[in-house]
């Protein structure tokens, strides 16, 4: 009686999906003004597009130009959506998928915070030398490292620190930038 | 020229820079130093609306019918919210709007003060671009490239948010042409040429063609429909269109298939399934016109033009884009074309045309006419009838009604023809209709209207009053919600959840309560007459025509079904039981 209300896949019969989704860096120049981080995330929130990460900082403050680095998960062909749907945005003045455009440069800085005693202050220590690590702040009891590097690496890092007395974690979330020659 | 003012008589002064003659909105407290420099000025035309909503369709008319921008005054808080439907509506169906907003005090923000609502959060979603102006050194600039905004590339509605405090505070005027560019918004008219000549060789070799144009013609201007009536002629190529697009190719042409979609004519929707170059011009393949997309016109080579590139194989996938104005590609056809050959494509298309004329022989927008009850279809049928040859613009609610007007009142000419596609705004006839009679006197304005929709923006029958704009009402009146009745028949086992119309009002003796003229009618031998005695009262009308309450709005798409499965009016089976479990969950 109720079969129509059993989930039967997209209501909108579009072909049944093909393209396998991807993970792509953007990179979005934008006039630095009031409301344009809330004009992207509410770009990708209202359409349904996802965020893995988003880097926002003034970069060209004598242009008041600001650059977004957001990282996203879609299908190719909602990725090019995404593109161009950011482009459509006023205040937008370019989009790049790094991705896209060949092996970007992918960098990521995290304070991680690790509390213990005893042996486990040695290891610790080890391995932070080990991921070249800097110690900002250290107690008799706990560390502060600044670790910078690619998401993977400080995935392991922080993996690693789990059993030594790991506390908390902060990350900036990604920057990128394209290599050779060419700017943006 | 730097003139010193305040920021009130800055917005004045813009708008009359930017060459408005009409405004509409409603005053309140934080607006109140806008309204007092308007009252020292007699440029600007202000219309005082009964409700923002209202302010928002007349400011929506007015820019369709004129290819002006409609300008909109509102003060903060719930004038702010009040025009959110208006402002989606013009963002779906790219209406150029301005609408200007006042604001609490910048030193008031964020303090819930009273009438404060966080403007540009609110309708960051529901315009094209939208500014709060926190000082009055940025207010000259922001003014004009509201305008800009408004108006270039696909147009849409801007909002520009203006705090009391900035209204008061004096500064440096500058004029349209004294202010900088913008910086990130550069729109492009022009297209790729290389593009427009890979489509003309495409439309050359074309056997089963097809011209399917939208409401982007229409915004391109007169021209761009001028070139579409040329390009057409030239190449011998069917045309249909849109809902938006009606007009933007002459209705009585016989190359004129029709309006395509779920409520298109059959032969329209079957040429689009069977053709084998589709040219698609300023339209976006809405759910409304594609049906089942994985079964959408599965053999043809589809050439997409529009001047948003995000429009481009949004929904589906087009083998060549062409992004640009379609009065600029249109005409760069037209030359292209003719250039390639002087040659008729008579004699290759007519296969084409044979199977075209086997599909229009079904007659799919026939009705069975009755001699006791009027028929809506007959209704607008009459009311073309009794209205041609006038200066005619034709509005609409939403709903059954909008659809029959759209498959029963041809039009030859783009801007006649103002309704809500997009976001299906009941409420928006009634005003749209004042908006264009504020910008056309003279013409013959027609609100095609159902009874239930009519009545939720009802008030501004009262603006019409005040400002002697003698728009019809032309009430097809069949106390249903007739469209939400049809589905319930398609999908609900015919089960009426709240889609009948109880306690209506009296339309006649509403219209002479607001100082109109109310006129019924309930026999088809009346209706002629009737008609008459509306078009030629120069007063607002209120007509109550009392049409059959079930009648379906056929032919139709249904939902989930491809265009070769329409279900056409000599339909006899049971319509509930059309649609299966997937397309239950359509809209």
């Amino acid at each position: 009686m109720n079969a129509h209300l059993l989930p039967t896949g997209s209501p909108y019969f579009t072909a049944a999906e093909t393209q396998i989704p991807e993970r792509h860096t953007l990179s979005v120049l934008v006039d630095n003004e009031p409301g344009i981080l809330a004009r992207v995330v509410g770009l990708f929130t209202a359409r349904g597009y996802n965020i893995d990460s988003l880097t926002v900082s003034e970069t060209e403050h004598e242009k008041g130009l600001s650059r977004i680095t957001v990282v996203t998960v879609a299908t190719p062909k909602v990725l090019l959506q995404i593109k161009l749907q950011l482009e459509r945005l006023v205040p937008v003045h370019k989009v790049h998928d790094l991705t896209a455009e060949g092996k970007a440069l992918e960098r990521e800085l995290a304070l991680v915070k690790v509390a213990g005693t005893g042996e486990h202050r040695v290891e610790t220590l080890r391995l932070a030398d080990a991921f070249r690590a800097q110690v900002v702040d250290a107690t008799t009891e706990s560390f502060v490292f600044e670790i910078t590097g690619k998401p993977s690496k400080i995935d392991s890092f922080i993996a690693l620190m789990v059993p030594l007395g790991l506390l908390e974690v902060v990350r900036t979330g990604l920057a990128a930038i394209s290599r050779g020659p060419e700017g943006m | 020229m730097a003139e010193k003012m305040t920021g009130a008589e800055m917005v004045i002064r813009a708008l009359q820079d930017q060459g408005v003659e009409h405004i509409f909105g409603y005053p309140g407290g934080a607006a109140l130093p806008i309204y007092d420099a308007m009252f020292q000025q007699d440029k600007v035309q202000h219309i005082l609306v009964r409700h923002e909503q209202g302010a928002g369709h007349m400011a929506e008319g007015y820019a369709r019918s004129t290819g002006k921008p409609g300008v909109v005054l509102v003060t903060s808080g719930p004038g702010v919210t009040n025009v959110v439907t208006p402002l989606t509506d013009a963002l779906m169906d790219s209406v150029p709007l301005v609408v200007i907003s006042a604001q609490v005090a910048t030193t008031l923000i964020g303090s819930d003060a009273f009438q404060e609502c966080d403007t540009v959060g609110i309708t960051r979603s529901c315009t094209k671009h939208n500014y709060l102006v926190k000082r009055i050194e940025d207010l000259p600039r922001v003014l004009h490239e509201a305008f800009f905004v408004a108006m270039s590339g696909r147009p849409g509605p801007v909002l520009v948010d203006i705090p009391k405090d900035v209204q008061f505070a004096m500064g440096t005027y500058q004029g349209p042409g004294e202010v900088s560019m913008h910086k990130s918004y550069k729109p492009h008219r022009e297209a790729d040429i290389r593009a427009i000549e890979a489509a003309v060789d495409l439309m050359l070799k074309a056997e089963r063609p097809v011209f399917y144009t939208g409401g982007g013609v229409i915004n391109s201007g007169p021209r761009a429909s001028e070139r579409l009536r040329e390009l057409a002629s030239l190449t011998g190529f069917p045309v249909t269109s849109t809902l938006m697009g009606l007009g933007s190719f002459p209705g009585s042409d016989p190359q004129w298939l029709g309006m395509l979609g779920m409520h298109g004519t059959y032969e329209a929707n079957m040429a689009m399934h069977d053709c084998d170059v589709m040219i698609c011009i300023g339209a976006r393949f809405d759910d409304r016109i594609t049906g089942r997309i994985d079964a959408f016109s599965p053999a043809s080579t589809k050439i997409h033009v529009d001047i948003d590139p995000s429009s481009i194989s949004k929904n589906v996938v087009v083998d060549l884009p062409i992004i640009g104005d379609c009065g600029w590609v249109l005409e760069e056809m037209v030359r292209i074309w003719r250039s390639k050959t002087n040659e008729s494509r008579a004699e290759a298309l007519k296969p084409w045309w044979k199977e075209i004329e086997s599909w229009r022989a079904k007659n799919s927008l026939g009705f069975t006419n009755s001699s006791t009850i009027i028929k809506p279809q007959h209704a607008i049928r009459r009311l073309y009838e009794g209205t041609k040859g006038r200066e005619v613009y034709v509005t609409t609610e939403v709903g059954q009604h909008q659809m029959w007007a759209a498959q029963h009142f041809p039009f030859d000419l783009p801007n006649r023809w103002m309704t809500s596609g997009g976001l299906g705004t009941m409420g928006y006839g009634l005003p749209a209709a004042i908006g264009v009679q504020v910008a056309h006197p003279d013409a013959l304005v027609i609100d095609i209207a159902g009874e239930a929709s009519v009545q939720m923006t009802m008030q501004e029958m009262s603006t019409a009053a005040q400002y002697g704009l003698p728009v019809k009402i032309f009430i097809l009146n069949n106390e249903r919600m007739g469209m939400v009745r049809q589905w319930q028949d398609l999908l609900h086992g015919g089960r009426y959840a709240h889609s009948y119309s109880e306690s209506l009002p009296d339309f006649v003796k509403l219209a002479e309560a607001y100082g109109a003229h109310g006129i019924r009618c309930e026999n088809p031998d009346d209706l002629d007459e009737a008609i008459a005695e509306m078009v030629n009262i120069d007063k607002p009308v209120l007509f109550d025509c009392l049409v059959e309450k079930h009648e379906n709005c056929l032919p139709m798409i249904p939902s989930g079904k491809p265009h070769n499965e329409m279900i056409l009016p000599d339909f006899k089976e049971d319509i509930g039981d059309i649609i299966d479990a997937k397309g239950r969950q359509l809209v």
